[in-house]
Formats: C-alpha cells, sequence, structure tokens
C-alpha cells in the first residue's frame, strides 16, 4: 500500500448479469477469512451512503437504467469498481445477445477488478486502489476543481446511449408499468437518461 | 380503514446478492399479493451454442450460475453424453457426484449464512461463511479454482483427483462435523432463531404439490421428492439413499432440510470415496451428434430438481440446449408463501426459497 488509506470506505454492490460467482466472491471478501472490513469497509445498501460502488456482471437493456440510477444516487467522492471479467469487458458472455457489454457501457469504470470468478483478493486490492481514487478526488475538489477530472470519468467516452423507441428504451419503459409508486421513483433517473 | 398500497421491492436490495424485483400490494403492513418480475440477469446464453462449439459450450454452461457452477458443467456433460452415446467411467461419475455434493454443502452454508443475515444474526451469517471457506478450500487445492472449476469434459474429466487428494477431503469434512454440529446447534435450537423462523411463510403439502415445488422448499413442506433417490450414476451404488423430508412447511422447516442435508452430503462423499473404482478419467471425444440426435438429464441441485435437454444437428455446434432450474419452479411457491405475511417477514421468505435468479434467467 502506497497509501494511507484515510477513510472507511462503505460500499454498495449491485449484481448486473453476473452468474453469481462474482457476487459470493464480493461478499466472501468481507467475511472473516479475507476481512475487508477490518479496512472499515462496510457493505451498504443505501446508494447515499456508500463511497464505492461495486458491479459484477455485464449490463444489458433491463438493467442499464438500474446500474446508472444508483451511480446517479451516490454523491461525490464517489468511485465505481468493476468486479470480474463480465463487469470489465463482458467476458464469456459479451457475444450473447442480450449483453451490451463491460458496466462502462453504463458508468464510468475506475477500477477493473478482472477474473473469473474475480477472487476476493482482487476486490480488496481494487477497494484499496479506489480508495487512493477517492483521496485524489478529495484533493481536487478541495481545490476548487471537478472530480470528474479524475479516475475514469476523465476518459470515459459516454457508454451506450438510451434511443427512443430502441431496445434499450423499450425495456427501460417495461419498469413504469406495474405500480404508480415505481413510475415515481424512475422518474428522476428517465430524466437523467434524456440529457 | 385498511390503506392499500404497492411498494416496489428490489432489484438493488441489501437481502439479495441478486436482482429479483417485486411489487408487494400490500393493505397496511400485510402482503396481499407479490408480483414477480425478472429478466435483470438474461444474457441470452442458451443462444450461444451457435456461436460456441460443444466443448467451448461447455465453460458457458458452468457459468450459468457461480453456486451450482458444478452442477451445471455435470448436467451439460451427461447430457451430451448421452446424446453421444459415451459410456462414461465410473471414476468420472463418483468424482463429479463427490464434487457435486461438495457443492451442495457450499451452496447450503452459504444460504444458511444469508438467512442467518437475514433475520440479523452477523456472527451467525460469518461463521457459516468461514466454515464454508474450507469446502472452498477443497475446491480449489484439487481443482484451481473457488467458484469455476472447470474440471469437466464431454467424455470424462480434465484431470484425475489422486486417492490421497481424496482422502483429504474426507478427512477435511470430518474435522468440520463438530464446528458444524454446534453451528446447526445454534440454528435449530437457539431463541432468538427459532422465534424467527417458526410458523413465517407456512406452505401446506397440498398447496406444494400443486405448485409443483422442488428441491428443500418442497421437501420442506412434505413432498418426499429427491432426484438422487432414483439412483442414477455414482447415487446407485449407494448403501441407502432416502429424501430429507420436514412436515411443517414453514421457514424453520426450511432451515431444518438443509441442514440435515448437509450432514447427508457428507456421509455420501465419505462413501463414495470408499468405493471410488479406478477405471481411467476419460477424455475429449470426437463430436459427431447425428441429425435430430438428443440427449436429456435430470439431477438435484441444491436448489432443487434441474432439466437439461440438448439437441444435435450434424455439426459440432448444439441445435438447441435448455436448462430447466430449480428456482423458475419455485417462483410460483414464493408468490404463494409472500401472501398474507407481515412485511418486516418479506425478505425472509424471499429468502428461504434460496432463489437462484442468474440459474433461472440464464
Amino acid at each position: 500500500m502506497d497509501h494511507k488509506m484515510s477513510r472507511s470506505p462503505w460500499v454498495i454492490h449491485y449484481d448486473g448479469s453476473s452468474c453469481n460467482g462474482c457476487d459470493i466472491e464480493v461478499l466472501a471478501s468481507l467475511t472473516p477469512l479475507f476481512d475487508a472490513e477490518r479496512f472499515g469497509v462496510v457493505n451498504t445498501g443505501n446508494p447515499k451512503h456508500a463511497d464505492i460502488f461495486l458491479v459484477t456482471g455485464s449490463v444489458n437493456a433491463q438493467n442499464l437504467p438500474v446500474v446508472r440510477q444508483i451511480y446517479n444516487q451516490m454523491l461525490e467522492l464517489k468511485c465505481v469498481v468493476a468486479c470480474g471479467i463480465c463487469a470489465c469487458s463482458g467476458g464469456v458472455f459479451r457475444d450473447a445477445y442480450n449483453v451490451i457489454g463491460g458496466v462502462d457501457r453504463a458508468i464510468p469504470v475506475d477500477v477493473y477488478a478482472p477474473g473469473c470468478a474475480v477472487r476476493p483478493e482482487t476486490v480488496i486490492d481494487a477497494i484499496v486502489e479506489a480508495c487512493g481514487i477517492l483521496d485524489q478526488k478529495e484533493a481536487v475538489m478541495r481545490a476548487g476543481g471537478d472530480p470528474l477530472t479524475v479516475g475514469g470519468a476523465a476518459t470515459w467516452d459516454g457508454g451506450v446511449e438510451l434511443g427512443e423507441g430502441g431496445f434499450v428504451a423499450a425495456g427501460a419503459g417495461a419498469d413504469d408499468a406495474p405500480a404508480g409508486t415505481s413510475a415515481a421513483g424512475d422518474a428522476p433517473a428517465a430524466a437523467k437518461e434524456g440529457e | 380503514m385498511a390503506y392499500r398500497s404497492v411498494i416496489p421491492f428490489g432489484p438493488q436490495h441489501p437481502v439479495l446478492p441478486e436482482p429479483l424485483h417485486l411489487d408487494l400490494v400490500i393493505e397496511d403492513d400485510r402482503v396481499l399479493e407479490a408480483i414477480p418480475q425478472i429478466g435483470f440477469v438474461h444474457r441470452g446464453l442458451e443462444k450461444l451454442t451457435e456461436k460456441r462449439d460443444m466443448h467451448q459450450f461447455g465453460y458457458i454452461a458452468e457459468r450459468i450460475c457461480g453456486i451450482c457452477a458444478v452442477g451445471h458443467s455435470c448436467g451439460y456433460a451427461s447430457a451430451c453424453e448421452r446424446m453421444l452415446d459415451i459410456e462414461v467411467p465410473g471414476r468420472v461419475q463418483y468424482i463429479r457426484t463427490i464434487l457435486h455434493e461438495l457443492s451442495r454443502i457450499h451452496s447450503h452454508l452459504l444460504w444458511l449464512g444469508l438467512l442467518a443475515d437475514a433475520f440479523g444474526f452477523e456472527a451467525l451469517f460469518y461463521r457459516s461463511w468461514t466454515l464454508r471457506e474450507q469446502i472452498l478450500k477443497i475446491f480449489e487445492s484439487t481443482c484451481g479454482g473457488r467458484v469455476i472449476l472447470s474440471i469437466n469434459e464431454i467424455g470424462g474429466l480434465k484431470h484425475d483427483i489422486e486417492d490421497s487428494e481424496l482422502a483429504g477431503i474426507v478427512q477435511t469434512l470430518d474435522a468440520m462435523r463438530p464446528d458444524y454440529e454446534a453451528l446447526v446447534h445454534t440454528f435449530l435450537d437457539d431463541n432468538s432463531c427459532g422465534e424467527r423462523l417458526h410458523g413465517v411463510g407456512v406452505i401446506s403439502k397440498k398447496d406444494a404439490l400443486e405448485l409443483s415445488m422442488v428441491g428443500p422448499f418442497g421437501r420442506a413442506s412434505g413432498v418426499d421428492y429427491d432426484v438422487r433417490m432414483f439412483g442414477d450414476g455414482a447415487y446407485a451404488d449407494l448403501a441407502a439413499f432416502e429424501p430429507i423430508v420436514a412436515t411443517d412447511g414453514d421457514c424453520y422447516a426450511r432451515c431444518q432440510v438443509r441442514c440435515a442435508e448437509v450432514t447427508q452430503a457428507m456421509d455420501i462423499i465419505k462413501e463414495l470415496v470408499d468405493k471410488i473404482p479406478h477405471d481411467g478419467i476419460g477424455g475429449r471425444t470426437k463430436l459427431t451428434p447425428a441429425d435430430g440426435a438428443r440427449g436429456e438429464v435430470v439431477i438435484e441441485q441444491p436448489r432443487g430438481e434441474a432439466y437439461y435437454y440438448v439437441r444435435g444437428n450434424g455439426t459440432k455446434n448444439l441445435d438447441r440446449f435448455r436448462v430447466r432450474t430449480p428456482t423458475s419452479q419455485n417462483l410460483a411457491g414464493l408468490t404463494h408463501a409472500l401472501q398474507g405475511v407481515l412485511i418486516a417477514n418479506v425478505p425472509m421468505i424471499i429468502l428461504t426459497i434460496d432463489p437462484c435468479i442468474s440459474c433461472t434467467e440464464r
């Protein structure tokens, strides 16, 4: 570790379209054998509480709005870790018809943690690296700069655009159908997607 | 007056590692109806057979699910072997079964941990997962991977597991038993666990049969059905096999069934290691399925009955690959179990069916 850990990073985990292998390894990295909790890493369910977003699995039309929504709900300073090769590039499923690609098709990724399934050691390494990026972002923000000039967001190509009436937009529209309450929850995300 | 509304549950929810969305129609804090919505994990894996040949597809089939990976690769390989009329050596069947039973132990320990987490017993969660790490250690030392083992091939195994290693597995399992029994004691006899599990999410045997529930979820409601009792492959050589059944049909019964199945799996492994034949490990075969040749296989996954179907078209690619997974059967039971329960019990009831969404959606 070439830098001091200045914070206890709280993480939020979302399973894109992973096979579960990476999910259980992400959870295993928090349990006593690997014990990422000794660094203060706590798994939280609330995007507003989280510093680091751990995404496993690739993105598809159905979960792309969900991934973007969680990312948008997180506050700066935030960092995204793509856990596993599916999250990095689509992995063995990149040719499947319902896989758009890695998580960087949806949101900027700061740290890529490869592996099938990703090993808990790799997850811990990635979290430690993400902490370094969080520190850099903090320094930039304190100097009055834009945190998006640091990490993956600086070089991100924008990912996949949600086309009007396209395949992706059709999946997002289906979300609104079942209930009035969920439509209210989806509205901010829809507005952001429109930008 | 009762107030009626709809609560969206998921896809991102702390209790579930996987994305499952439920619309809960509630009146005050009772659930009237649960409407599941899936599709977040769909990858379109079955259609990949058009792009990958049969040997390559073995790696894809194994990645249907990271928890039941061994079972899926065994199921795919044996379905292909039936289609190609290949007789695999007994040792191959034994080693596949041993690994499959080990994965049942790891899957059930994982589930026990998540259950403890769902009812707020964090220390018990950590203890279950620490015990589970010993199984993953066995996987790593014998096959090289913790989650994805990639040992199966159509026609045999990639490498043998030596007799000394098998003896080591039995030793590790024997050493685990006292710790495991202490764990089970806490789950089944501790008041704080029992209070949360007894009488929650009850499904009667009649309903379980009508809803075609499978696996530990069905067996907890008294459905006496386990694919292993048909004695396919290495299971035929077991001295005796009785499915583990409970009658209450509540969350406690589901916990009871899975706890007992871990011990049962340990006994099966011990028996098979004693009897294992030495007739080679087969190997990769030439792929020449006849046009329209079919192979089907049913195996008992940790979550229940899984069905595999393959059809050849005369080329090295399969014409069709189909899986029916236990969770897709059990989702009907889940929505039934959720009717009329308190909203505070919803996460735990969802968990007790042990949903495996990535199997279901593939």
